[in-house]
Order: structure tokens, then C-alpha cells, then sequence
């Protein structure tokens, strides 16, 4: 098997509670000696409840968040490197290889800026194109694939809906050609007509842009649809990774099946019979 | 079973720098005694301006149309609900014989005012305990919905709860004035999936207890399968189908409701491919003509009578009714 795309060690994010006068303060481990690999062209899963360290994980991972130890090693072929030791120069490039979707697509879209403008900042910030003809090719070839019209270009977020957002955002996250890319929540904040459109989309971007995707969700069914692998997380660590049909067909941590059974199903007649997961200690 | 509020041609528009907005459009349902309604719609439905008119709470550019009459009956007699003016009028809906509990509870609790503090004022305000009585009471129905050590989680304040718990203090209050009807917008879609599921345990188990109604309002209909007796499908501000909760999930007869149970990634079929309805939601400001829905009904031909009628509610089954033309009822 080739090298991993992403490869976590060990990694851990500390967070110190406040200061004391005299000795140090309680700690807090959002992210606690985590490992994990993420094959090229993988659609990864990572699934957990609020404040179980998946956001800070994946944000670890794009150097958006402080690493405390261990270590983030990317390598896409082209490129190798150990994301917590980056100067200014390989930050920079890694930026334009390993990019972020947010959850939110109205927070996350100024409401100043046009659409094109919008998509084309990234380009124009990490000057990856040389004029503003190519910046607007790139921005057109991207909108195109991301199913968003010339004539939407010119308008501002306003005139759209959540599901168009969204769209916008993810190739705004695409424009400067990623290999991999985080998305954090990104159908969480959409109706359900408009979740499935996302994630038939991403699931064709990944295809054919050749993207490997860490997918983080807190909605299981979700996740058992759209990834070929996954990690569970919770309170920092990860407790169970297995390839997701694996996983769902036979979960084999305690957490995994307390978080399966807590899902209410669409027939009234299956009632829900939610396991508590309380670990010892 | 006796019918608790009846909700008859409700229109509600509200009037912004654009014109006037429509969100619900002759709306009419009723609630009985003791029975889980189901309001499930995504954002723009109208589920929860429906939700606020029953508590004639919605701002001050409301505009209720001639027609629309929500009658809730009490032991003291049937009160027109849009009619009431003064505050001491208004007190009969809110906080009295209705409550009401909301998605986020942190932005419902006041973050500087205890818990307890809180649970005392409202009791204080709709019944005619004093402080002593008022506080064994909140305590008593902390206690009630599960919340250990409740005498002492009285005298904290919301951040010092988790997001469960807050929850579970929010139902606390709503349920110590002893409404007959709890209003439930979307109350566990803030929370983690495991603390929904000991939320909805909570409800189910109230609702067995105490014995009133409530409506749920959510986007989830897995949720609504587990906790609703009948449930109403809204879209941008209409009801498209209504009925038993078992018909209309399992045999949906209108194209919405069967897009939306299409649209879900369900974990007993991973193969199923995600279906999404196509379209986009329209603009409130640009709500198509005839079946609000036929701009992204895959099933229309094209120059349908969908396009200019709007549909009846018709009876597909027994209390299962379908916003089609007769002729289109199998």
C-alpha cells in the first residue's frame, strides 16, 4: 500500500484552564494521542458528539490550531511535510493544498462581496494566478463544477439559498485546486432536500477532482452514507476506526453502539431503546 | 377525545420594506386533549410562526387575515386566541394554559437570573402559590425530569448546566404552570444524539403523566416517528399532507413527503442512493402560484392544473388527507 495521505501520530492538543498564582493549571485535552491515517483519495469520516475534539483534530491537521504533541505528516507525492514544523514559505503552499468548508454558509460568506469575488479571494491572496483573466477562468471553471451559473458571479450571497451557499463556499474551498480538504459540519446547518444535493456533490468533486475528503459529522447516518472509512471519537481520544460497513454492520466499541442505538428510526414501530455509554472512572 | 385548540384558515403575513410576506397560508388543524401532533417542514415552512400564532406571539408586523381563527378551549370556555389584546388577556395563552419550549436553551434562560429564580418568577405570575410553595414545586419538577441533585442545581445558573440538562430544566419550567398544551420548536436539534434520545424518553413519559398535548414542531422526521400520534407536512407556509404518523411516513401521498423520506441516508440501507428534491426552495417573496410545491415536483407534467389550482386537502385514507386533486387520489 502507498503512503498515507495525511498520517497522525500520536497527536495531542492541550488546552491550559485559565492561570494560577502558584503551579499550573488544570488542562484540558481536546485532542488526546490520536493516530490515524487517511489514504489518498479517501472520503474519511470522523464522527463524534460536541466537545469530543473532532473540529480541533481536523483543524490540527490544516495547522489551524495549536499542536501540543506528536505529529501531522502530508504527502501527496508531490510534496512532504511535517505540518507542525512548517516555515512561512511551506505554510503558505500547504494552504493552497489543504483547504476547509465550513458549516455554516451564512457566517461563513462576506456579505460585501460578490460571488466571484468571493471565490476568487483565495487565488488572489496566495497569488497562485498571474492575471485577472486567469483568476476568472479558474473562478469560472470551479463555479461550473460546483453548479453555479455565470450570471450567479455577479450577485451577492443574499439572493441565496442555503443550498447555493454552500455551494459557493465549496468552491471557494476548491478554487486553488486542494488535494485534500476538511469539511467540517458541512451539511449540518442544511434542510434535508438540500443535504443530499451537498453530498451528491462532494461525492462527484472527490471523483473527479481527484480530492481526499475528511468528512467530520455528528450525524452517523450521514456519515455511513457518504465515507468509506471511519473514526469515532470521543472526549479526545478515538474509539473505534473501521471501514464504515464494517462499522456499521458490526460496531465494536460500547461508545460506537450507544451512538448507533440513539438514532430514532423513521418506523413508529421500532421504538427507540437508547444504550447509555458510562465508562468507568 | 375532545379537541383542545382548533386552528381554522390561518394566514399569517408579515409586512416588511419588500411588502407584505406570506408564511402560512390557510392553515387548519386541530389538537386534542392528551395527543402528539407533528409539525415537520424545513426552514421557511411556517412551522413556527404557526407555532407562535397559537400564542398570538408573533411581532408587531403580523398581519392575521380576516378568516384565520385559532379557538382554544379551557375550562372556563373557548377563548379566541388572535382576539386577545391587553397582557392580562394574553397571560390565559402564555405561560398559562400554553407553554412553550424552544431549540437553544441558552438563549432562553435569562444567563444572569438563577434557574430557580426563573422557575419561581413565572409560577408566581400564573398561579396563585406563594415563594415557599412556588419553589418546592420547581424543585419538585426538576426532580421530575431527572435532574439529580435538584435543590442545589436550583440556585445555579444556566452555564453552569450542559446542554441536556438545560433542556431538561427548560421542560421543568414548562411544565410546572401544568399547561394543557406544550409547544415543542424543534427542542433536540441543538443536542447531541444520545441526549436527544433521553429527551424524547422525557417527553413520551410526560405526556403519559400529565396528560396534555403537545405540538412538535422539527425538521426530523425520525423523530417525529418516535414520539408523534399524527403529524402535519408544512412547506413554505401550506400543508401539503397530514395525518396518522404511521400513513404518512410509511405510505406518504404526496411527492413532497416522499421526497423529503427520500432525501434522509438511512442506516438500515447504505446502498440507497440520497435522492435530493430538485430545486431550490423559492424565495418567500417569489411563492409560486397554485401548488406551492409545483415548481420542484419531479411527477408534474408540464402545464398541469397544479400550476394555477391550488389542490384541495384531500382524504387519501382514514385521517390521512393530501393536498391533490381528487382525480390524482389512488
Amino acid at each position: 500500500m502507498s503512503e498515507p495521505l495525511i498520517k497522525v501520530d500520536n497527536l495531542s492538543i492541550h488546552f491550559p484552564l485559565g492561570r494560577r498564582l502558584f503551579g499550573e493549571p488544570p488542562i484540558l485535552k481536546a485532542v488526546d494521542q490520536v493516530n490515524l491515517e487517511i489514504e489518498k483519495g479517501a472520503f474519511y469520516g470522523l464522527v463524534g458528539e460536541s466537545g469530543s475534539g473532532k473540529t480541533t483534530l481536523g483543524r490540527a491537521i490544516l495547522r489551524a490550531a495549536p499542536i501540543s504533541g506528536g505529529s501531522v505528516h502530508y504527502n501527496d507525492g508531490e510534496v512532504s511535510y511535517n505540518v507542525e514544523e512548517l516555515n512561512k514559505t511551506e505554510l503558505r503552499d500547504y494552504r493552497s493544498r489543504a483547504q476547509l468548508i465550513f458549516q455554516d454558509p451564512y457566517a461563513a460568506l462576506s456579505p460585501r462581496m460578490t460571488v466571484r469575488d468571493i471565490i476568487a479571494e483565495p487565488l488572489e491572496l496566495m497569488k497562485i494566478t498571474k492575471s485577472r483573466e486567469e483568476t476568472d477562468e479558474r473562478v469560472r471553471e470551479i463555479a461550473a463544477k460546483c453548479r453555479l451559473n455565470l450570471e450567479h458571479l455577479r450577485r451577492f450571497p443574499h439572493a441565496f439559498s442555503g443550498g447555493q451557499r454552500q455551494r459557493i463556499s465549496i468552491a471557494r474551498a476548491l478554487v486553488c485546486g486542494p488535494k485534500f480538504v476538511v469539511a467540517d459540519e458541512a451539511v449540518a446547518a442544511l434542510d434535508v432536500s438540500i443535504q443530499a444535493d451537498i453530498l451528491n456533490l462532494l461525492k462527484s468533486l472527490q471523483r473527479d477532482l481527484d480530492l481526499t475528503i475528511l468528512f467530520i459529522s455528528h450525524d452517523l447516518s450521514v456519515v455511513a452514507h457518504v465515507c468509506d472509512y471511519v473514526s469515532v471519537m470521543y472526549h479526545g481520544k478515538i474509539m473505534e476506526q473501521a471501514p464504515t460497513r464494517a462499522l456499521f454492520a458490526n460496531p465494536g466499541h460500547d461508545y460506537t453502539r450507544s451512538l448507533l442505538s440513539a438514532i430514532p428510526s423513521l418506523d413508529p414501530d421500532r421504538p427507540l431503546k437508547a444504550k447509555v455509554y458510562a465508562p468507568e472512572g | 377525545m375532545t379537541p383542545l385548540i382548533e386552528v381554522e384558515n390561518l394566514t399569517v403575513q408579515f409586512k416588511t420594506d419588500e411588502g407584505l410576506i406570506t408564511t402560512v397560508e390557510n392553515v387548519s388543524f386541530t389538537l386534542m386533549k392528551g395527543e402528539v401532533l407533528g409539525l415537520v417542514g424545513e426552514s421557511g415552512s411556517g412551522k413556527s410562526v404557526t407555532a407562535k400564532a397559537l400564542m398570538n406571539l408573533n411581532a408587531g408586523n403580523t398581519v392575521y387575515s380576516p378568516e384565520s381563527k385559532i379557538t382554544l378551549h379551557t375550562d372556563n370556555g373557548p377563548v379566541d386566541v388572535l382576539s386577545l389584546k391587553t397582557p392580562k388577556e394574553l397571560n390565559v395563552v402564555r405561560g398559562g394554559a400554553i407553554s412553550m419550549i424552544f431549540q437553544e436553551p441558552m438563549a432562553s434562560f435569562a444567563p444572569a437570573i438563577s434557574i430557580g429564580k426563573q422557575m419561581v418568577e413565572q409560577l408566581l405570575l400564573h398561579s396563585d402559590m406563594n415563594k415557599a410553595e412556588a419553589k418546592a414545586l420547581s424543585i419538585e419538577m426538576l426532580d421530575r425530569v431527572g435532574i439529580k441533585d435538584a435543590a442545589k442545581r436550583f440556585d445555579q445558573y444556566a452555564f453552569e448546566l450542559s446542554g441536556g440538562m438545560r433542556q431538561r430544566a427548560m421542560i421543568a419550567m414548562a411544565l410546572s404552570t401544568k399547561p394543557s398544551l406544550l409547544i415543542a420548536d424543534e427542542p433536540t436539534t441543538a443536542l447531541d444524539v444520545t441526549i436527544q434520545a433521553q429527551v424524547i424518553d422525557l417527553m413520551k413519559d410526560l405526556v403519559a403523566e400529565f396528560g396534555m398535548a403537545i405540538l412538535f414542531i422539527t425538521h426530523d422526521l425520525g423523530v417525529i416517528a418516535q414520539t408523534a400520534d399524527r403529524v402535519s407536512v408544512m412547506y413554505l407556509g401550506r400543508i401539503l399532507e397530514s395525518g396518522p404518523v404511521r400513513d404518512v411516513i410509511g405510505k406518504p401521498a404526496h411527492a413532497y413527503t416522499r421526497g423529503l423520506i427520500n432525501a434522509l441516508p438511512k442506516l438500515d440501507d447504505l446502498d440507497a442512493p440520497l435522492t435530493p428534491i430538485q430545486g431550490d426552495i423559492p424565495s418567500p417573496l417569489e411563492r409560486p402560484s397554485g401548488c406551492v410545491f409545483h415548481t420542484r415536483n419531479p411527477e408534474l407534467k408540464p402545464g398541469s392544473r397544479y400550476e394555477r389550482e391550488v389542490p384541495p386537502l384531500t382524504e387519501v385514507s382514514p385521517g390521512h388527507f393530501a393536498a391533490l386533486f381528487p382525480e390524482d387520489v389512488l
